[in-house]
């Protein structure tokens, strides 16, 4: 099949599909370098002009950027903390035989499907309102004041939000990894004196290892770029509590109509989220090969 | 120490009662093999030995202490899996030493009894290299280098054999007889291949949906057979069943002749048609359709030039013929 002339004739097939391609990246990213580089606020059209490093160097040392970094990596970090851990619980409830396992399973993946918008109206208006919530109303039937999370614990709230949506899709890897641990393995085990910790350290942990590093580079990409929840709920605020990087691009570019600023802001996110690519894998990306 | 005794122990999955009543002695130091056709309960009466079954009733004794409802650890047994079922992510040395690491030995001990192992079964060059990295013949020397660390009372074997070929299964069949000489440790040994029973068993049971139909040394079992399931299941080619008139005539149901004791014969009593011949070099397999008695296999020395369609006469060799009465049991 592989001869030189069919060869030449499938780099002609698919090269539109791939010339498609990478116009629909190249040409979104060339503009948003672009723009960063210009003098362009929506107020005053028409009046662009050429601003060097102007953008970067305002956008960087604004005080809401240092927090909305920090919120960022905040973010990220405590979703994956409550996915892996719960995921990895969850699954190994999962695999016990019980009855209702179907319903059961498909009742624990259900959330995933729900839109952000949707679990952050339902998280804000029924559970986490200090009025009507069901938090507050548990609270008040044990005799404390209501919290209110939204205003009091903003990150730590959208965190749980975040967590509970993405808590079925590590649960699901985790638990397909589980299912496909060998049985005689285990019973070797245990004929081997290992107890019910050990044969989890030493069996099951290692055999989800891979699952992990997948569920934790896959959440890690999506959880960059967290949106919908924060400007559903608490628009960033209080002050920048809640702010992380894709909130604060869009309040420059939108809110403060600096299409400019946020054109760097966008380039500065890209950038780190190479950083924080990298860097995730270096540490864990070696469980990928073999 | 290796003693274990079972008495009227049972298994039911459920309704389907797999294992009715059975007794069954393992005398120390002896290699005992479970042999039966595939679905007869043999693996599922060593995982209840094991602990990984719990027996629905009847008692397990281990060197005379009751170990009915003893954890799988707790029974001083090692088992070596049909699978092997190696720690995929230890080196050879970690999966052979797991079991001393959960005993809790120290370092120095741990390592002198693998490398001791090691020696013993020739993976002294593998120690560092992964399960994955093996072939499968040492795939199962790990394993049973992972059940020799822990000095066990009695070695288990789930089919061992199984997944190597035919010329490995040969070479490792050897080495495991040749461990139990040096090592002198009960072995129990799961098998649905009656040549693996008959070359390594000191004691053979033969198994049938659960029921032990005989227990003895290989050739007692070759030599009397008690009843039709044994006399078919052990020996190679099948014994030949004979039916009908020609029973009749030596007083039984059913007249079997082991196809190594037919011989042709000029005066023999049987007249046939060679139907299939299957040369093996050293010996002559022979299907010999013989009218009014039906399809004989008859093993002739490799010499003889026997074809499709030629006609023998046969004869059984005197005192080789066994008899059944109507419940198949020998008379």
């Amino acid at each position: 099949m592989a001869t030189e002339h069919s060869r030449t004739a499938a780099r002609l097939m698919v090269s539109p599909a791939v010339i498609l391609l990478f116009l629909w990246m190249i040409v979104p990213l060339g503009m948003t370098i672009y723009f960063s580089f210009l003098r362009y606020n929506l107020l005053m059209p028409g009046m662009e002009s050429w601003a060097g490093f102007d953008n970067y160097y305002y956008f960087i040392t604004q005080p809401a950027f240092k927090s909305a970094l920090v919120n960022t990596l905040l973010l990220v970090a405590g979703v994956l903390l409550i996915t892996v851990f719960g995921g990895i619980a969850l699954a190994l409830l999962l695999d016990q035989p019980f009855r209702g396992q179907g319903i059961v399973r498909v009742m624990v993946i259900a959330p995933f499907f729900v839109m952000p918008t949707v679990s952050a109206l339902v998280w804000k208006n029924m559970f986490m309102n200090p009025v009507n919530g069901i938090f507050a109303h548990i609270s008040k039937s044990l005799g404390f004041q209501p919290f209110d999370f939204l205003s009091h614990a903003p990150l730590a709230s959208i965190i749980l939000i975040v967590a509970w949506s993405w808590l079925p899709f590590a649960t699901l890897i985790l638990l397909t990894a589980l299912q496909s641990l060998d049985r005689e393995q285990m019973e070797a085990a245990e004929m081997d004196g290992a107890n019910w910790l050990n044969r989890f350290i030493y069996l099951t942990l290692p055999h989800l290892t891979r699952s992990i590093t997948v569920v934790i580079l896959i959440q890690t990409i999506f959880l960059l770029s967290v949106f919908a929840e924060i400007l559903v709920t608490t628009n960033g605020g209080p002050g920048t509590a809640s702010t992380n990087l894709p909130f604060l691009v869009y309040a420059q570019s939108l809110l403060n109509f600096d299409v400019g600023g946020g054109s760097a802001g966008g380039i500065i996110a890209v950038i780190l989220a190479n950083i924080v690519a990298v860097f995730l894998m270096r540490m864990i990306g070696k469980n990928l090969e073999s | 120490m290796g003693q274990i005794s079972l008495s009227a122990v049972t298994k039911s999955f459920g309704d389907v009662n797999v294992i009715p009543p059975l007794d069954l002695q393992i005398n120390d130091g002896e290699f005992v093999v479970f042999v039966g056709p595939s679905g007869c309960g043999k693996s599922t009466l060593l995982r209840l030995i094991a602990g990984l079954e719990d027996i629905s009733s009847g008692k397990i004794l281990i060197d005379g202490k009751d170990a009915t409802d003893a954890a799988p650890a707790e029974r001083g047994l090692a088992m070596v899996f049909q699978s092997y079922a190696l720690y995929p992510h230890m080196s050879v040395r970690k999966n052979i030493a797991f079991p001393l690491k959960m005993a809790k030995l120290s370092q120095a001990e741990q390592d002198r009894k693998v490398e001791n192992a090691a020696r013993i079964l020739n993976l002294s060059n593998y120690l560092d290299r992964r399960p994955g990295q093996l072939s499968g013949g040492q795939r199962q020397r790990v394993a049973i280098g992972r059940a020799i660390v822990r000095e066990p009372a009695a070695f288990l074997f789930d089919e061992p054999l199984s997944n190597l070929d035919a010329a490995l299964r040969v070479t490792m069949r050897q080495e495991i007889s040749e461990l139990h000489q040096t090592l002198k440790t009960t072995m129990v040994y799961v098998t649905h291949d009656q040549v693996e029973a008959m070359t390594m068993a000191d004691k053979i049971v033969v198994l049938n949906a659960g029921r032990i139909e005989q227990v003895g040394s290989p050739l007692e079992l070759y030599r009397s057979p008690r009843n039709l399931f044994v006399a078919g299941f052990i020996g190679s080619p099948k014994m030949n069943f004979i039916t009908g008139a020609e029973a009749k005539k030596h007083n039984c149901d059913t007249l079997g002749v082991r196809p190594e004791h037919v011989e042709v014969q000029a005066d023999g009593p049987w007249t046939g048609v060679v139907g299939l011949a299957e040369h093996l070099g050293s010996d002559t397999f022979l299907k010999v359709n013989v009218p009014g008695v039906g399809d004989l296999t008859v093993r002739v020395s490799g010499e003889m030039n026997l074809h499709h369609g030629d006609q023998v006469t046969l004869g059984p060799q005197s005192g080789k013929l066994y008899r059944f009465d109507a419940n198949g049991m020998a008379l």
